[in-house]
């Protein structure tokens, strides 16, 4: 038998393909000054929403339970990285060294958290885990809201009553302050890494669905009756992806937080959960390409609509309810796949089109 | 030594006694079936098997090793698997998926090798797709290997959840209702493939059936079952002559 690529990593090299394309275009505009600077702004954001709507899309698509705490841990990756920055900020100049450590502090606290919230929550199954996951998120951003922490020659200090309670030494300084927040991160999120980053989570999250534990898990969500009568540790693997969700959720946190020098944990509510939950549903559950494409199209929207203000949120519900419609009418997508397929055959004549295997991506 | 030794095995939900007194020794390579009328508890009897409920009484050694009160997963890892009457596949996944999620505990690496790609993710998953393919040829599926689970026709899904089952390297393989829904021509074929299956993998088969072909076609020995209790159990041309059998199950 001649040997084929499987469409699984077919389907995965396009993607790394058309992000570097994108990546290289926004660059080439970038450096010829094409480019506003309100767009600018949001180059970030895109990657950070990107790797936000990739991530709950291993919860939500690869295992199919509804989770609406990833604001929850995008926090908990903002603020110990934050504080991770701001106190060696002074012993560790150089941001290419000390901004991989943030994203390692970020990612790990947030994915500690993860399995810790996952133990108790995982035994929970649809509406419930929503429900649950929705009040653990809010309870992280109000903690962090009512937090004080500072540090001074005797080491850090804590406290959840006020800024005096933590009787800092003269030379101590304020890390998180309140609802005030964290103020003085270093801006070390740069467009390059953060795309850097987005590409190596699309990479994780193409080989962990290609894998043996990715199957394990899609066969959880397919039948969970069977997957046990072939012997899988079904709590096992459910861990594993809500750890690895809460993982790369935590490193998005860290890109947001380095990317703005001060910043609230108000900013992580339930607002944001579910517009990473709107992601994934408009890019198509299960499907990582689509992810990264809703995240990029919605962050841009409201900035490219900017021309017709007066009817910008009008437009932006349309585009909603028209990708949702695209992307759940079997009949519609259907329509769109028949004639994409002609097109192609346009090309490779007298091939027949191996039929491709759909899989949860 | 007998391969399955179930002694007085009984479960109540409630008031309701679905089995009760249950006992079956199944010696290594037989070819057992379990009959009885709708109802009679044998689908039950297959969940007490595999740990999917916990038997209020009784004890069930498979191999010497009693396994009473393990969980369907631990059971499976000791040597027990099963298909189910209404099939269960992995609808989403292609069929060599489904071979491979069987796999799962005989072809090891870690969930970081997996994602780093490592050099023992392409020898594993290489040793897999052998492995599986090989499997599937057995069943005569290995053309249907990439599509979906979901798109094969009624027949070889079952036949997939027998490999998927068969994958999993048991000492015993439940098959609850394998025939169900089959044409007489499917159905002989099927009688063939589980023939070979206890040939070719030196399997020990116990299986529920109502088609009375497949069971007299096949089966060496057989237990009927009636309201949660052994009406009869022998071989099977004495069984099926056996006056009380016919009365309860076969017609006047």
């Amino acid at each position: 038998m001649k040997k084929k690529i499987s469409p699984m990593t077919r389907k995965s090299f396009v993607t790394y393909g058309l992000l570097v394309l994108a990546f290289i275009a926004v660059e080439i505009l970038l450096n010829t000054g094409n480019i506003s600077s309100m767009m600018k702004g949001l180059l970030v954001p895109i990657c950070v929403y990107s790797i936000l709507a990739v991530s709950l899309n291993l919860t939500v698509g690869i295992l199919g339970e509804l989770s609406l705490g990833q604001a929850g841990f995008m926090c908990i990756g903002a603020y110990s990285s934050a504080i991770f920055s701001n106190m060696v900020k002074e012993t560790i100049t150089e941001p290419m060294i000390r901004f991989p450590l943030a994203i390692l502090v970020g990612g790990i606290f947030a994915a500690i958290f993860g399995l810790l919230i996952g133990i108790p929550v995982l035994r929970l199954r649809g509406d419930y885990l929503a429900i649950v996951t929705l009040a653990f998120g809010e309870i992280i951003k109000n903690v962090f809201a009512a937090l004080y922490i500072g540090y001074d020659s005797a080491g850090l200090h804590i406290s959840l009553k006020s800024q005096g309670d933590l009787k800092l030494a003269a030379d101590g300084k304020m890390v998180i302050n309140g609802a005030l927040g964290i103020s003085g991160t270093p801006n070390d999120s740069t467009f390059e890494i953060a795309a850097v980053i987005l590409l190596i989570t699309v990479i994780i999250a193409y080989n962990f669905v290609n894998s043996r534990t990715g199957r394990a898990v899609m066969s959880i969500r397919d039948n969970r009756i069977a997957a046990e009568s072939v012997g899988l540790n079904i709590t096992k693997y459910k861990l594993i992806t809500f750890g690895l969700t809460a993982f790369l959720a935590g490193i998005a946190g860290v890109l947001y937080s380095h990317n703005f020098y001060s910043l609230q944990a108000s900013k992580f509510d339930y607002n944001m959960s579910i517009l990473v939950l709107v992601f994934v549903v408009l890019g198509g559950i299960g499907s990582i390409r689509g992810s990264i494409i809703a995240a990029s199209v919605l962050t841009l929207l409201p900035e490219l609509l900017r021309s017709v203000n007066k009817y910008r949120m009008l437009m932006y519900a349309i585009v909603l309810i028209v990708m949702m419609i695209c992307t759940s009418n079997a009949t519609i997508r259907g329509f769109f796949v028949r004639n994409a397929q002609k097109f192609i055959s346009l090309f490779k004549k007298n091939k027949a089109q191996p039929e491709a295997v759909k899989e949860g991506e | 030594m007998a391969l399955l030794d179930v002694k007085k095995l009984g479960i109540s939900f409630g008031g309701l006694r679905a089995v009760d007194e249950f006992s079956i020794r199944i010696g290594k390579g037989e070819l057992y079936g379990l009959i009885g009328p709708n109802g009679a508890g044998k689908t039950t009897v297959f969940n007490l098997l595999t740990g999917v409920y916990k038997p209020t009484d009784g004890t069930i050694t498979l191999d010497g090793k009693d396994i009473t009160g393990m969980n369907t997963m631990q059971i499976n890892r000791q040597g027990i698997a099963r298909t189910f009457q209404n099939i269960r596949l992995f609808h989403n996944l292609s069929v060599i998926d489904n071979v491979k999620v069987g796999l799962h505990n005989n072809y090891k690496y870690s969930t970081g090798t997996g994602i780093f790609r490592l050099p023992g993710y392409f020898k594993t998953e290489k040793k897999m797709n052998e492995k599986a393919l090989e499997l599937l040829s057995v069943f005569d599926l290995e053309k249907d290997a990439y599509l979906p689970a979901s798109g094969l026709p009624y027949g070889k899904q079952r036949k997939l959840e027998i490999a998927r089952a068969l994958a999993t390297e048991p000492k015993l393989l439940l098959l609850d209702e394998p025939a169900a829904g089959m044409n007489p021509n499917e159905t002989a074929e099927l009688m063939n493939t589980i023939r070979a299956v206890r040939d070719n993998f030196d399997m020990t088969v116990l299986l529920i059936e109502h088609d009375m072909s497949l069971v007299s076609g096949i089966c060496e020995k057989l237990s009927v079952l009636n309201f949660g209790q052994l009406l009869c159990q022998g071989k099977t041309a004495d069984v099926l002559s056996d006056p009380e059998v016919i009365t309860a199950y076969l017609g006047e």
